[in-house]
């Protein structure tokens, strides 16, 4: 008897070792893996769930916008039971090869997908874009601040709104300078153009400038620290770039939504439809650390974090750049 | 919205910094083209000196030294384009375009190894970055390849081969060693080109961050008329209008904003209309791309 709960025990061992671990694809956009950014932040979250929840992680980077859907295509094809999408540029693939791949789960994030076997991960961007305006208004000392964003898209001008709000409900006579770099995806990176629009604004008067521009970003930054001004990072906390010029980093928790969404299917609690993370669940947040505590003090982030309750809680509605396109 | 200060320091100082990877692609296509050879591999040559020249410079914490090893690799790339080119005799557009996929593809892959990323390279500290005699010695160059091209024995040959390449031959002159050199000297300074990018205007190498200025190069070249000076000329006004593309975003002129895209097309316009016979006649070297 004994000795046959031993190898009960031992035949279940066995049992669990050989179950097959989950398959997770993840196609991240143009910046790539190291972009200190958008798509760093979802390969953290992806490599997480690799380390803690064992699934198994293949990623590739997206070269160009038309490698995209096969790539997606490939990793259904090879039966992967997740397939990640970065970046809005994945939700027209997304959406064609999910209908061909009923078996398949997909993910996408920044984009809307509505199928079956799709989960669209949405970020609140205006929210942080708000609260990070509002700090910079706060921290201004000439009335004057800049926003440069990698291309013109509704994404990006998405932060826009938000920051310009943020800035405008702290005082309303402020000056927000705004600048694009480009209009092809190599917009992402050319970080010796984004220097250039950065030191045009801080000549301008500007103080203060938020980047929106992934690997582009870097270059915003090496202008903050030439002319000793501040600047804020995005997506990704990028405060340890530049300690003392990165006043804070708007967060985007690309990580926390890839890994609670492989979490979820690991658990078998995948479901489809829209996931909105905002400030409320800490999706979008702003990153305080040792970098950047003597930029912001205790009695800055109090008054923040009362913005940040009252935009939570629906007392401050902060204009979203997607509605006021339907309108 | 301030009001556009084109005559400021600050302006010119704009100009000088865009333009200064330009006036090297430009100058260095400019060698490959009188000798005859097409050189549309300009943007490869200017990653492969971002590359090596960030890389250099990090690892032996010195630019000076970053930007030469940048001439040194971009001169021995070289090596693989003139022997698919010069000596295969390839068609040099397709070697050209194949050239520009390999240095995007190989890049991240010696990243890979050297960084253990597939990204950029880590950053160049502020004191080391270089700065303003980068500009200046662009413009040194050209001045040394107006000598070189109009003063020297080896200029009249690079023409030759060029122009004539059977009266070089008729001289007792290796066509395809004129060739060898233009292009290796070529590939040098577009690789300087290339490294200026990555310690003056910008502190690290990162992906594809040459963004289509090889080929903004080359019609300064063609604007140019195959003349150091005149490209040189070419260079400049490329670098005012993206400049001026900078300033102009966004400035309400007569209370009606220009929509950003229309304002981010200036300088390809401006090449189009510009190539389109604006400057008269574009004298190519007669045997540019003939074998």
């Amino acid at each position: 008897m004994f000795i046959k709960c031993i190898l009960a025990l031992f035949l279940f061992a066995s049992l669990g070792q050989t179950a097959e671990k989950l398959k997770i694809g993840l196609v991240l956009d143009k910046g790539g893996k190291e972009d200190k950014s958008f798509n760093s932040a979802a390969y953290q979250g992806a490599s997480l769930a690799e380390k803690e929840l064992g699934i198994e992680l293949k990623y590739v980077e997206a070269t160009d916008v038309n490698s995209i859907e096969n790539l997606h295509r490939q990793f259904a094809k090879k039966k992967f039971d997740l397939v990640i999408g970065i970046g809005f540029a994945q939700q027209d693939a997304v959406k064609k090869v999910a209908v061909q791949n009923p078996d398949t789960k997909f993910v996408i994030v920044d984009g809307e997908v509505s199928a079956s076997n799709v989960r669209s991960l949405m970020f609140e961007e205006h929210q942080g874009s708000f609260l990070v305006g509002y700090l910079a208004a706060m921290k201004s000392k000439t009335k004057k601040v800049g926003y440069i964003g990698g291309m013109d898209i509704p994404l990006i001008r998405r932060f826009a709104v938000g920051f310009e709000a943020g800035v405008k409900h702290f005082d309303k006579s402020f000056t927000i300078l705004e600048n694009y770099i480009g209009i092809t995806a190599d917009s992402w990176n050319n970080p010796a153009k984004a220097k250039e629009l950065a030191l045009n604004q801080y000549q301008q008067g500007a103080d203060i400038i938020f980047v929106a521009a992934g690997a582009s970003n870097s270059g915003v930054f090496d202008a903050a620290e030439e002319k000793k001004k501040l600047v804020i990072g995005v997506d990704s906390n990028q405060n340890w770039m530049k300690p003392g010029f990165i006043l804070t980093s708007m967060l985007k928790r690309v990580d926390q939504g890839v890994y609670a969404t492989i979490k979820d299917l690991k658990e078998g609690k995948f479901t489809s439809g829209t996931v909105r993370y905002g400030l409320k669940d800490k999706g979008i947040d702003y990153a305080m650390d040792k970098y950047n505590e003597k930029l912001v003090t205790a009695a800055d982030v109090k008054k923040l974090d009362a913005i940040k309750a009252d935009i939570i809680s629906g007392k401050i509605v902060v204009p979203d750049f997607y509605l006021m396109k339907k309108k | 919205m301030g009001e556009i200060d084109i005559f400021s320091l600050s302006f010119i100082l704009s100009v000088l910094r865009v333009s200064t990877p330009l006036i090297f692609a430009a100058q260095a296509g400019l060698l490959s083209e009188k000798s005859g050879v097409v050189q549309i591999g300009l943007e490869g040559f200017m990653l492969a000196g971002a590359f090596s020249g960030a890389v250099f410079a990090h690892l032996t914490h010195s630019s000076y030294l970053g930007f030469l090893m940048a001439f040194v690799c971009g001169a021995c790339a070289s090596f693989l384009f003139s022997l698919l080119v010069v000596r295969l005799k390839t068609d040099a557009i397709v070697a050209g375009t194949g050239f520009n996929f390999l240095m995007v593809g190989l890049i991240p892959f010696l990243t890979k190894f050297i960084f253990n990323s597939t990204g950029s390279t880590p950053p160049i500290p502020i004191e080391l970055r270089l700065s303003y005699e980068v500009t200046v010695f662009a413009f040194a160059v050209v001045l040394g390849i107006y000598f070189l091209i109009s003063k020297t024995r080896w200029g009249y040959w690079i023409q030759f081969a060029g122009e004539y390449p059977d009266g070089l031959t008729a001289c007792g002159v290796s066509v395809d060693k004129v060739r060898w050199v233009s292009v290796f000297l070529c590939g040098g300074l577009a690789a300087l080109g290339g490294a200026s990018l990555s310690l003056f205007l910008s502190s690290a190498y990162s992906p594809l961050m040459t963004g289509g200025r090889g080929f903004i190069a080359l019609s300064a070249l063609i604007l140019g008329k195959w003349k150091p000076l005149p490209t040189l000329m070419g260079c400049l006004v490329f670098g005012v209008f993206d400049a001026l593309q900078i300033r102009l975003q966004g400035v309400p002129i007569n209370g009606f904003t220009i929509p950003v895209q229309w304002i981010q097309i200036l300088p390809y316009v401006l090449t189009i209309v510009l190539l389109a016979g604006f400057f008269g006649r574009s004298q190519a070297p007669a045997y540019l791309g003939k074998r």
